[in-house]
């Protein structure tokens, strides 16, 4: 099998190699907060590409709820200054 | 496994992200201090959705054009789509959306990637490798956009 392990960006690339598929895959892997904490090897690749549905689907969510609770604070904060400006200084 | 020069990367990215956010969130409360819909531009949003879209406006921005998927938020929800929405209708997007660029198929990604595809800006005209990669990135910049937004809320409240 002769795999071919070219870092071309060409957006119609015709070959491309199962290693470089893994390499990607299992750099999202890292990324996944299921999968990272379970520490199983026998993580397929399918596996990883439908935890990531889920990770996403999850953030989209809380970015509605935090929406949600953004805009109830900002209608009902008067003194948002202070609070504004401790946030823009934390750095973690 | 993070290197310096990406956690510096990340940190910058951070902080534009909240600036603007953050600004966007004042410039709304300064306008509008009727809480609910704003009808000045044609079309009536809750507040929380502007919300919304004001923070992957402003994670899109931080990143900048770098990325095929904050290109595509950028020219879904960039003022310059706003206007053209407004001037010409809902019609001007199906233009929008003709460019089709033929993928290649990779054998036993095609059900997950289809699901992965509508998730992702940008995603239905990606090959399988650039598909993987934007995930990758996509799915840090959010959870960064989600730490931000979460820190704003607590310290909102108290």
């Amino acid at each position: 099998m002769s795999s071919r392990r070219s870092r071309t960006r060409q957006p119609g690339c015709s070959r491309i190699s199962d290693d470089q598929i893994n390499d990607l895959v299992s750099k999202l892997q890292q990324l996944l907060p299921e999968i990272r904490d379970r520490r199983s090897d026998k993580v397929s690749a399918g596996n990883v590409l439908q935890e990531t549905c889920n990770y996403i689907r999850s953030l989209h969510k809380e970015v509605d709820d935090l929406s949600e609770r953004l805009s109830e604070l900002l209608a009902s904060t008067d003194t948002a200054q202070a609070a504004i400006i401790r946030s823009l200084l934390k750095q973690k | 496994m993070i290197s310096k020069g990406a956690t510096r990367n990340s940190n910058s990215r951070r902080i534009k992200f909240a600036r603007r956010f953050v600004s966007a969130l004042l410039h709304m409360r300064n306008q509008n201090p009727r809480p609910g819909s704003l009808s000045i531009e044609g079309s009536v949003r809750t507040r929380s959705q502007r919300i919304k879209i004001a923070a992957y406006l402003s994670m899109a921005q931080a990143v900048g054009s770098r990325r095929a998927w904050s290109r595509a938020v950028l020219s879904k929800l960039g003022s310059r789509a706003r206007r053209h929405m407004r001037r010409m209708g809902r019609s001007s997007l199906g233009s929008l959306k003709k460019k089709r660029v033929i993928r290649s198929y990779s054998p036993g990604e095609l059900g997950q990637a289809k699901k992965l595809r509508q998730l992702v800006p940008g995603g239905e005209t990606m090959d399988i490798c650039s598909l993987l990669e934007e995930t990758a990135h996509y799915i840090t910049c959010l959870a960064t956009q989600v730490k931000v937004m979460q820190t704003l809320a607590d310290n909102f409240s108290k």
